[in-house]
């Protein structure tokens, strides 16, 4: 990295992604702000309000509540996926015939748009027509993802996982496929049982894999929308509803201006603060 | 010894088997009749049809959708890459005042929820005169698939060596032409796949498409979540719906499964 | 551009903004950043530490006001002071 040339000219070939940066991200952005600060009518008359919608946001409960529940889901399916992932990738054969179309057909749920994943989990997990909710029903627990929240919650979390925990298990193969023979040769030299050898001889390896999986999966299902606003529309009540769907309604549905966008200054900021995470543990370290 | 490993193989099977079922059951509704999902319960479909798909063909609603849809992740998917491609050139090959603080920022912008941009999109493209109309959502998507195929890019190009560059150099070849002729197709694989990526990120994004689109430009993700005819939800229709949208990923993974990793790492994997 | 909603105070900031993305880079042209490592876990340039501390200081005048509410004026010295303090020792 460090052994590139220093040349300032190279600002020619990043210019036209930094003009449709400035189109797409800086003057969104800079709007947002300017809205966050005014009360809008109209935009003839609007009132200069200073830090008031961040004040109202900030002790707004439903705001705080969308906010737990969004660190809730996302402690969740990180703390289910990451280990599941790890299993699944050690139970891929390593260079067998079959191995390519195995990676395929992980890749599968990944592939599919964000919208048909929510589809697909509301036909298959409903009490009257699914697989899962009649077989569910059938086994004497009263399911219904409508109506009960706890149910609605398993089945959101059952969605993601079956959505990402392949992406997991192909980054950790990845990792795992590089690790030398000679480092399991070594470790079965010394006696190690296979927990030891995971612990010892395969996490450290998977460090980086592992890191990039973490921050992938926290920042994208931090910004979760499409899977429930489908599967759930955030109810039964408000009870699955996250940070960007309760931020769709107060801007497209209510369209209230100010409290919106004092809501979306908020968001992105912790966007930045884990996006910085991922860049200074995933880039940085390697420069 | 082979405990564990055992254990990881019948992990990966009930994982494997937990995959398949909500895809059976989605092919399964996709050929059934909407009155026999309805009726009563059949794990395999009583009287499989093709009706849910004839419907889709030739109902205009959904078959423009189809179409909305792909025009405008086509647009975005070339805008993409024609911007990108030299940007992530230039990141892999030169150090330049402000080169990593740029590409942190393109991080940001692939990372930031579409929820926040909702409100200034909305107002932008209404202010330009281009409120539902493909070319509004494909610029709108730009926000994530600009800064997600320069990461890829730059990911796959750090990984050619800059000795390549040097000797097509030495051997008189010009900028353009080594950059065209020998740079671009020794990279086509990686191409590939930020143009896999684009692609799926543009196709399955709700949020901005459904915003920016009223009754012209209506693609298939909206026209997907309001499927509620005067005779309630036509789930056979739905699912044979969710089918077609399924199969363009599915059938091109294939071609980039080597670099699918690569390319969900945005490029940070070797 | 009447859909922006400029206003004067937001203008001035945004202003303030740019000009500090400007003094940086004179000096980074001038003096030439150099990795180093302070209090933080990891080394970093000058100019990572100054985008630190401008989340920082955003992030303090949330919390600001979450826990403690009324003026924000102490929240932006306890923020200058902790920017300083990270530019220098950071």
């Amino acid at each position: 990295m460090s052994s590139r040339p220093y040349d300032n000219r190279a600002w020619l070939g990043v210019l036209p992604v930094v003009l449709i940066v400035a189109f797409s991200a800086v003057i969104p952005l800079m709007t947002v702000v300017n809205y966050s600060v005014q009360d809008i009518l109209d935009f003839n008359s609007r009132f200069f309000v200073g830090f008031e919608w961040y004040r109202e946001t900030l002790n707004d409960p439903r705001f705080v509540d969308a906010f737990l529940r969004q660190i809730g889901f996302s402690a969740t399916v990180l703390a289910l996926e990451i280990p599941l992932g790890i299993f699944v990738a050690k139970g891929l054969p390593k260079n067998s015939r079959m191995t390519p179309f195995l990676l395929v057909f992980l890749a599968v749920p990944l592939l599919i748009p964000w919208n048909v994943v929510g589809t697909i989990w509301q036909i298959f997990a409903r009490a009257d027509i699914g697989l899962l909710g009649v077989a569910i029903n059938a086994m004497g627990i009263d399911y219904n993802y409508t109506s009960e929240p706890m149910h609605a919650w398993l089945t959101l979390v059952a969605m993601d996982i079956w959505h990402w925990t392949s992406l997991v298990a192909l980054l950790s193969f990845a990792g795992l496929t590089s690790i030398p023979e000679p480092y399991y040769q070594a470790a079965e030299l010394d006696g190690a049982n296979r927990w030891q050898v995971l612990r010892f001889v395969e996490l450290p390896r998977l460090k980086g894999v592992l890191t990039i999986a973490v921050l992938l999966r926290l920042m994208d299902s931090f910004m979760i929308y499409t899977e429930p606003f489908v599967l759930t529309g955030g109810g039964p009540g408000n009870t699955t509803t996250f940070l960007s769907q309760y931020l769709a309604t107060m801007a497209v549905g209510q369209f209230d201006l100010g409290p919106a966008a004092a809501f979306s200054v908020i968001y992105f900021l912790f966007i930045l603060l884990f996006c910085w995470l991922f860049y200074t543990s995933v880039v940085a370290r390697d420069e | 010894m082979s405990n564990l490993r055992c254990y990881s193989f019948w992990v990966l099977l009930g994982y494997c088997a937990y995959l398949v079922l909500p895809l059976y059951w989605l092919l399964s509704m996709a050929f059934s009749h909407n009155a026999d999902i309805v009726g009563q319960f059949e794990v395999v479909p009583g009287s499989p049809t093709l009706e849910n798909f004839a419907e889709i063909f030739s109902n205009p609603v959904w078959y423009e959708a189809f179409g909305n849809s792909l025009s405008y992740v086509v647009l975005n998917t070339l805008i993409s890459l024609f911007v990108a491609i030299p940007a992530a050139y230039v990141f892999s090959r030169y150090r330049f005042l402000g080169d990593r603080q740029l590409f942190f920022w393109l991080l940001t912008n692939r990372m930031a929820p579409p929820a926040v941009f909702l409100l200034p999109f909305f107002q932008i493209y209404s202010a330009m005169g281009m409120f539902d109309t493909p070319l509004a959502v494909a610029l709108a998507h730009c926000l994530f698939t600009v800064p997600l195929s320069v990461w890829i890019l730059e990911g796959f190009f750090s990984a050619v060596p800059r000795e390549l560059d040097e000797m097509a150099r030495l051997d008189g070849h010009s900028f353009w032409h080594f950059f065209t002729r020998i740079f671009l197709p020794i990279n086509r694989g990686a191409i590939g796949v930020t143009l896999f990526f684009c692609f799926m990120f543009s196709w399955v994004e709700l949020l901005l498409a459904r915003t920016l689109s009223g009754s012209e430009a209506k693609p298939i993700v909206v026209v997907m979540t309001r499927t509620v005819s005067a005779s309630g939800l036509d789930w056979g229709v739905l699912a044979a719906a969710g089918v077609l949208t399924v199969l363009p990923g599915i059938l091109v993974v294939w071609f980039v499964r080597r670099h699918l990793v690569k390319g969900f790492a945005l490029g940070r994997v070797s | 551009m009447s859909w922006m909603a400029w206003t004067l105070p937001t203008a001035l900031f945004f202003s303030a903004i740019a000009a500090s993305l400007v003094t940086m880079t004179l000096i980074e042209l001038r003096w030439p950043t150099v990795k180093r490592r302070g209090f933080l876990p990891m080394a970093t340039t000058r100019g990572d530490r100054f985008f630190i501390s401008l989340l920082s200081a955003a992030f303090i005048h949330l919390l600001w006001m979450l826990l403690v509410g009324g003026g924000l004026l102490w929240a932006t010295v306890l923020a200058v002071f902790w920017g300083v303090a990270l530019m220098r020792w950071g």
